[in-house]
């Protein structure tokens, strides 16, 4: 016979906390805390003690202090009687200007190379393959330094430009001539390009130091309201074919809807370009020891925004093969079966579907090529990291707030970029039941 | 009615003709490769423009290029001298007279052949990791690295003792390698002390007494895991080691080191540059940053929220922020969080902090290996009745690992890129540091392109290498679905 045994009385016992299992999990996490507790605590108090021994204390307050440096790319006015602040912000947006260039300018590269490497003809396939894997297997410093030193060392210098009397008499040319009729000038010293002037501004205000232009603010806003007259234009073209079977013709609509809006605004505000020039004499002697008018761009901008797309291209290009290799052959043979054309299977049937494979690691590059714009410092392009983490932690002394500072900013961008990009991915990733 | 003899019947059959001109060899090639329809025509054209740009606009520059001169000047007299005036070319000279300090920086000219031994270890220890218990692979591989390491000391310049004593010891592990391959695996674990002896120099008894350390460490673990647990016995190994390091250590050291005082002259850190440097920083962390980011991946993907925040606040914060601000932290801030009037060398500093760096990115890949795995693993795992450790240890981590070493090598090259970085917080990397030191030399002061060259073309050689090999890797090991 047979009788029921008692399950054993769950008394708690204190090796339960290590032998088990639905104990031994807060054991370790307490375990746990109290380590990282007591090495925050270390850490802490050596930090008191260190700064005590150096004098110093965490205080913030420089940041409202004169910075006394100059900065030579600047997107908005700033003079060194302004603050350490100031200098920040200047270095934070030339930062945002590289990643910005930097990134459409990767885009286009990357998708280009990464569709002619899948390309059918031989030739232009190995040049790619070449470009990426020489660019991928290269330190991105390199490339950096050698477009900075392309710049500096191969360009002519500004005196090269002139043409001199004795040219004159000779009939010989300048030894270095400007680009597009004349209009753009790359010496040594930097690229001279047109600046845009209005005859008739729509004036601005200044909030918190930060410029608002209104005829700035009203040709991007007529730009992007015109685009999305557009879209509303194909859509409601899609909406008639499918009700009639007929598409309206409407690519002059767009296009007209594009481009003359946007045309008429700057006509009304009356632009016309500051070209860069010399001064002529009446001889046709050029005078004057460099170019006026126009904007000049620092050649350091220019060779990081060069180097930094070149290199996260050779990246891009290798998601979008991958994204267009991972849609399966089957799709575009449906495709073809059912009648499309070859750009219609292409735009409708395979880069929907790859863009859900390339969406992903390009954000990751976005993010990579937003951190590495540091390097600018590297050829003395003052970025966050060049005043904020360069000359302002210089001048102060203060390396623990401003590095502080500059990691909790980067910290801020990077989560910024991957949101957005995160709900741009939620869009175009395959919706499951 | 008659038959119509309208009828041909052919009687005698028509010789194969050829296929037409354009549908056969190079023409046919030429037709469907380079000119299938016009927009490929243009696009070739294109490309033969470019190819035949970069070739026209360097090629003359390279057949110029002078090797034996003893300045810049001089380089250029030569050059115009042979190809005319106004005649461009490479100053090759440069790299003669001073490769060696971007191989090895300003470490000491008598001792290169140390750096050029502890890379040939390297290489042999790695073989072991690789191919664990292969014969034949192991024989080859330390075969053909200890001839080429033998090769490199010879022209460095060794002193036969040192010579000989290499050919003594590669003979033992190729006999090693021969007798018993699994054995191999000791060269692995004792390499990282040998390595350190090897660069840094110093008395043998330092490493030695760290590897007795070690050896208390497994030796204690063995004896008490079956009775504590593998977590508990653990923390009584380290602290066991821990005591001996820091207290018994020096008192056995130090004798010894009187007694016998087998040492080689010390280098100090700040001696190191160039390629050495590259590789001490980028082979350090990352073989330190396994481990770490192996546990942070464990730790992000455990039930438990305090260990899992803290992984994800650790990864997400050092993934955030560029490497620079992790150098100037290492170079600037790291002192201020250790005991006052510790010093640390800058080298050991930047180590440390892109250890942190590399875990951070190294635990992803991971994670994203762990992802891969079916769940149905870790059930099967569970009813077994394995713990979390034997899980981990038998059924889990062999596979996701796998699934993982070309993310890791990838890793690794992004890593390996990166040490030219350090040149910002003022150690001497070959790009920049080494390349200012030279240039500052008055007979070189102008030579732009040819170190910048040379540096590109070795970066390049060691990355393209190491990616060929993770994507031979990545299809040998594809071994199922597919």
């Amino acid at each position: 016979m047979t009788s029921a045994t008692e399950a054993p009385k769950a008394s708690f016992r204190l090796g339960m906390l290590i032998y088990d299992t639905r104990y031994r999990s807060i054991t370790i996490q307490v375990i746990a805390l109290v380590l990282l507790a007591v090495v925050l605590w270390w850490l802490r108090d050596n930090l008191v003690t260190n700064l005590a021994d150096k004098g110093k204390d965490i205080n913030f307050s420089f940041l409202w202090t004169r910075a006394g440096y100059d900065i030579d790319q600047q997107l908005i006015s700033y003079t060194n009687d302004d603050t350490h602040s100031r200098a920040l912000f200047i270095g934070l947006l030339n930062t945002l200007a590289v990643a910005f260039f930097g990134c459409i300018l990767a885009t286009i590269i990357g998708v280009f190379a990464g569709v002619l490497r899948l390309s059918k003809n031989w030739i232009v396939a190995r040049l790619m393959t070449v470009y990426v894997e020489v660019f991928r297997n290269v330190p991105l410093l390199l490339w950096i330094i050698l477009a900075y030193t392309v710049f500096t060392e191969i360009m002519p210098q500004v005196n090269d430009f002139k043409v001199t009397q004795a040219m004159i008499d000779s009939g010989t040319p300048a030894a270095a001539s400007m680009l597009f009729d004349n209009t753009v000038a790359i010496s040594n010293r930097g690229t001279s390009v047109p600046y845009p002037l209005l005859t008739h501004p729509l004036g601005g205000f200044e909030f918190l130091g930060i410029p608002f232009n209104f005829s700035f603010i009203a040709v991007v806003g007529l730009f992007v309201a015109s685009i999305f007259a557009s879209r509303g234009v194909t859509r409601r073209a899609k909406a008639v074919q499918e009700a009639t079977g007929i598409r309206p013709v409407t690519w002059w609509k767009n296009l007209a809807l594009i481009v003359l809006p946007t045309t008429l605004l700057f006509y009304a505000l009356g632009l016309h370009w500051d070209v860069p020039h010399f001064n002529i004499d009446e001889n046709g002697v050029w005078k004057g020891f460099n170019f006026v008018g126009g904007i000049s761009i620092a050649h350091n901008f220019t060779a990081l925004v060069i180097a930094l797309s070149l290199y996260t291209g050779a990246y891009i290009a290798e998601a979008v093969r991958a994204g267009i290799m991972a849609v399966s052959r089957g799709q575009s043979e449906a495709a073809a079966a059912l009648g499309l054309r070859q750009g219609r299977i292409m735009s409708l049937v395979v880069l929907p579907q790859a863009l859900r494979v390339i969406v992903p690691p390009l954000i990751s590059q976005y993010l990579n090529l937003t951190k590495n714009t540091t390097l600018g410092i590297a050829v003395g392009y003052l970025d966050l990291k060049g005043t904020l983490g360069g000359i302002t932690m210089n001048q102060t002394g203060r390396e623990l707030e401003c590095m502080l500072l500059m990691m909790m900013i980067y910290l801020i961008l990077s989560l910024l970029i991957s949101a957005m990009m995160n709900v741009y991915n939620a869009t175009t990733k395959l919706k499951e039941r | 009615m008659t038959q119509s003899s309208m009828s041909f019947v052919r009687d005698k059959m028509l010789t194969q003709q050829k296929p037409p001109v354009s549908e056969v060899g190079a023409v046919r090639w030429v037709r469907e490769n380079l000119f299938s329809s016009p927009l490929n025509g243009f696009l070739t054209l294109i490309s033969l423009y470019v190819v035949y740009w970069i070739i026209a606009s360097s090629l003359p520059w390279f057949l110029n290029g002078v090797w034996t001169a003893n300045s810049l000047g001089e380089c250029r007299q030569i050059i115009e001298a042979n190809a005319g005036p106004g005649a461009e070319g490479a100053c090759w000279a440069i790299l003669r007279e001073r490769w060696h300090q971007f191989l090895f920086g300003f470490y000491p000219m008598d001792a290169y052949w140390r750096p050029v031994l502890a890379f040939g270890l390297m290489l042999m220890a790695l073989a072991p990791a690789l191919y664990y218990g292969l014969r034949r692979v192991n024989m080859l591989m330390l075969g053909t690295v200890s001839v080429l390491t033998l090769l490199g000391m010879l022209g460095v310049g060794t002193d036969g003792f040192h010579l000989l004593l290499s050919v003594v010891v590669f003979a033992a592990l190729f006999a090693v390698a021969a007798l018993m391959p699994k054995k191999l695996l000791w060269l692995t674990l004792v390499y990282p002390l040998v390595g350190f002896y090897l660069l840094w120099g110093g008395s043998v008894w330092g490493p030695v007494g760290v590897a007795i350390g070690f050896g208390l460490l497994v030796v204690v673990w063995n004896k008490l895991q079956s009775r504590l647990g593998a977590v508990v016995a653990g923390g009584i190994a380290v602290a066991v080691a821990l005591i001996w390091w820091l207290q018994v250590q020096p008192m056995v050291t130090t004798p010894l080191a009187h007694m016998m005082p087998i040492r080689l002259m010390s280098v100090d850190s700040d001696q190191f540059g160039g390629f050495l440097l590259s590789f001490v920083i980028g082979v350090t962390a990352v073989s330190a940053s396994l481990p770490m980011g192996l546990l942070l991946a464990l730790g992000r993907r455990s039930d438990m929220v305090f260990i899992k925040s803290v992984s994800v606040v650790f990864i997400e914060f050092i993934r955030g922020v560029p490497l620079i601000t992790m150098l100037f932290t290492a170079s600037l801030l790291l002192n201020y969080f250790l005991p006052p009037r510790s010093n640390f060398d800058l080298i050991l500093r930047v180590i440390i902090l892109v250890t942190f760096f590399a875990a951070a990115y190294i635990a992803e890949v991971i994670r994203g290996g762990l992802a891969a795995l079916p769940k149905g693993q870790s059930e099967a795992a569970d009813a077994l009745g394995l713990d979390y450790w034997q899980a981990q240890r038998f059924i889990i981590l062999p596979q996701a690992l796998k699934i993982s070493i070309p993310g890791i090598v990838s890793s690794f090259i992004g890593l390996f890129k990166d040490t030219t970085l350090v040149a910002l917080v003022g150690l001497a990397d070959p790009l920049q540091g080494i390349t200012k030191m030279v240039r500052a030399d008055i007979n070189w002061k102008g030579v732009y392109w040819e170190p910048l060259l040379f540096v590109g073309v070795i970066f390049f050689i060691f990355c393209f290498g190491m990616s060929r090999y993770s994507m031979y890797l990545e299809r040998k090991l594809k071994t199922d679905h597919r």
